[in-house]
């Protein structure tokens, strides 16, 4: 192949590819079984890290981006002025594969813009994955875009020889759909997400009976919103999220602060700031609600229909519910210590081990990791030490924003700095 | 009372354990453990030297993982670490363990048991970290090969992770800071030591003991590298912090901030 035609694509469908977030490799069980290459039955790695702090886990290219759609917030949409490009299946084959035997990737991550039809694109995305392991013998990991509107029997395939499939939403509500995406019917999303939900219920199913039962989607499906585009809420956004982790046993959602990329009324400018902090809010509450056993009711609802920009959502939930408060550490059950700001689920399993052996006090907590600066006023330990006892939720947090150092504070602080 | 006793043995792992036998045998107190490499004389102490018995280090090995399994492997990442006075750190460590019914490697309320835990995770951290940031450039004999200089001892503990990998290719990882590699046949990995003559970072030069094709790959890997990049969310802090800067000559698509 010419290097310097491969070269001239690949930073054109590399940079069109880059606004779709997910660079996740973990959760596949795909070993290799007969010496050929590649295995993704591990943790997913991050081989390295833009200098946006992103982590380059994949290949994370489009196919093509020519499309016949034109979305308002899509750097590829039909009426954007840009380069165009396309892989020949091939070239795909060879980039994914060298780059994996150098150890530059976990594997590939292939997205599309629109031509023809659905249907065509999709058979081709298909093609791509369907080469890499039957005539590669590759067991990297695979994340194919499902089309919205493809056909059920493109998902199927697509999920033998994917690890990970994925729908990207995008806007969190239908109104904001209509408006940006007119070309675009919130069924076309949905049918494949729903087809490759069943297939996987399905081959799990089979698989109970019949060990020899292929793999299908492995890693499961994902899919992506994007932040701040259409004047939506906190709440809508994950109450949005709640949902398609529920009914479509979604893996992930991602979330994406938008870029501004067109110059149209309906969007924000280009020039605006790209909304990390928001951004940043939405997936610490996301964690909350898999990991640390919140229900979305109690972080967002129609008193709170937005995050806290200043303090992190679980530290805005405590001091809303101070009833709760203090928590005694060493008796405490699991779930309420996941549930104290400043303690991760990392130290509540630590604090579980410890305090069978003693009563753990604060140079305990201290040296296993809590975040004591937060979670000291809520907490109470083998210590007769505790001075937080008449504090008000006001006070408590101007305490813990006095005495800490946000990574984000000048983007909200509203004061000045005297000698910049 | 008898002296306290210090321990030299060979530097190995092996090494270490039949120290652990011999302190356990002969109930000595222990003064210190120490590398045959790096010994000082303790004013006080009598020396022993010790003879690696390989019989005797897996009767160590096997009598702590059936103490326990997460026992064993903190033992093994810290003392990868290579922390000056481990050997006694984990020599307390295992007489705790043994003396212990419950198991005290899950009580972090003990300073010991906790070092010894946060040893073993940084070691961890490592581990996954050179199973990220190595890079194989193609040679001319059609090996996969890369240098890396990993703060801790961790090539023992990613030659199952690259085995399983790159089973269809040769591949050889040096640490050019200890002086050994593992290399891959097709067949089996091996310890290897070479004689290098240069250290071969990713240099921009080109180096004719590489295939040429490998540089363009490494260019389109560096482009690709750029344009993933979304320049109006910049955060060079948590670029760093995830890539530290001690890495970047080994990484090709960091070669030109070097």
């Amino acid at each position: 192949m010419s290097f310097e035609r491969t070269k001239e694509k690949l930073n054109i469908l590399a940079d069109a590819a880059k606004y779709d977030v997910s660079c996740s490799s973990s959760g596949s069980k795909r070993i290799n079984p007969n010496k050929g290459l590649g295995d993704s039955s591990g943790m997913g790695i991050c081989h390295s890290y833009t200098e946006d702090g992103r982590c380059v886990s994949l290949l994370k290219i489009l196919l093509t981006n020519y499309c016949i759609f034109d979305c308002a917030y899509c750097v590829t949409r039909k009426s954007n002025d840009i380069q165009r490009a396309a892989f020949k299946i091939q070239e795909v084959v060879d980039l994914t594969i060298n780059f994996y035997r150098r150890n530059y990737i976990e594997g590939l991550f292939l997205s599309s813009g629109i031509f023809k039809s659905p249907d065509y694109t999709m058979e081709r995305l298909v093609a791509v994955a369907k080469k890499l392991r039957t005539e590669e013998n590759f067991n990297g990991y695979i994340h194919l875009k499902s089309i919205p509107g493809a056909s059920d029997e493109l998902m199927r395939e697509a999920g033998l020889y994917a690890d990970r499939l994925s729908v990207n939403i995008e806007i969190p509500t239908l109104s904001g759909l209509k408006l940006l995406a007119p070309d675009k019917k919130h069924e076309d999303f949905i049918k494949p997400m729903l087809k490759v939900k069943n297939e996987i219920i399905q081959y799990k199913e089979e698989k109970k009976i019949l060990k020899s039962t292929p793999k299908y989607a492995p890693a499961g499906q994902s899919t992506q919103m994007i932040i701040g585009a259409t004047g939506e809420s906190d709440k809508d956004i994950m109450y949005s999220a709640t949902h398609y982790y529920k009914n479509y046993n979604m893996k992930r959602v991602y979330y994406s602060g938008y870029v501004p990329v067109a110059e149209d009324t309906r969007l924000p400018a280009i020039g605006t700031q790209v909304p990390m902090l928001r951004e940043n809010r939405l997936y610490q509450t996301d964690w909350l609600l898999r990991f640390y056993g919140f229900g979305v009711h109690e972080i967002l609802n129609n008193d709170h229909p937005n995050l806290d920009i200043d303090i992190d959502p679980k530290l805005g939930w405590a001091l809303r519910n101070l009833q709760h408060f203090p928590i005694d550490i060493n008796k405490a059950e699991m779930q309420m210590l996941a549930r104290i700001p400043g303690i991760g689920m990392k130290s509540v399993h630590k604090i579980i081990s410890a305090r069978r052996f003693r009563k753990l006090n604060w140079e305990h907590l201290k040296k296993i990791g809590v975040a004591l600066n937060r979670a000291k006023y809520f907490i109470v330990c083998d210590s007769s030490h505790w001075d937080h006892r008449d504090m008000n939720a006001d006070k408590i947090k101007g305490r813990i924003l006095q005495n800490s150092v946000g990574k984000f504070r000048k983007e909200y602080s509203a004061q000045l700095s005297l000698f910049n | 009372m008898e002296n306290a006793k210090t321990l030299i043995y060979d530097g190995s792992f092996n090494g270490f354990l039949t120290s652990i036998f011999v302190a356990f045998e002969e109930k000595a107190q222990i003064a210190d453990i120490q590398k045959k490499t790096i010994s000082q004389n303790g004013l006080f102490s009598e020396i022993e030297t010790i003879f690696t018995h390989v019989e005797k280090a897996k009767r160590v090995w096997n009598g702590i993982q059936k103490k326990n399994h997460n026992a064993i492997k903190n033992i093994y990442f810290a003392y990868l670490s290579e922390t000056h006075g481990i050997e006694l750190l984990l020599y307390r460590y295992i007489r705790k363990l043994f003396a212990n019914q419950a198991s005290i490697h899950l009580d972090y309320s003990d300073g010991l048991v906790l070092k010894i835990s946060q040893l073993a995770k940084s070691v961890s951290r490592e581990k996954h970290r050179m199973e990220a940031f190595v890079r194989f450039q193609l040679t001319q004999d059609d090996i996969y090969f890369a240098n890396i200089e990993p703060d801790f001892d961790v090539l023992p503990l990613i030659s199952k992770h690259f085995r399983s990998r790159y089973a269809d290719q040769q591949w050889l990882i040096y640490d050019v800071k200890r002086q050994y590699g593992i290399f891959y046949d097709l067949e089996k990995v091996e310890i290897v030591s070479l004689d290098l003559t240069e250290i071969y970072t990713n240099s921009i030069q080109k180096n004719n003991r590489f295939v040429c094709e490998e540089y363009s790959y490494q260019e389109l890997w560096n482009n690709y590298f750029k344009s993933t990049n979304i320049k109006s969310r910049i955060n060079l802090k948590l670029h760093t912090q995830h890539v530290p800067k001690r890495y970047w000559k080994y990484l090709s698509e960091k070669r030109e901030a070097v």
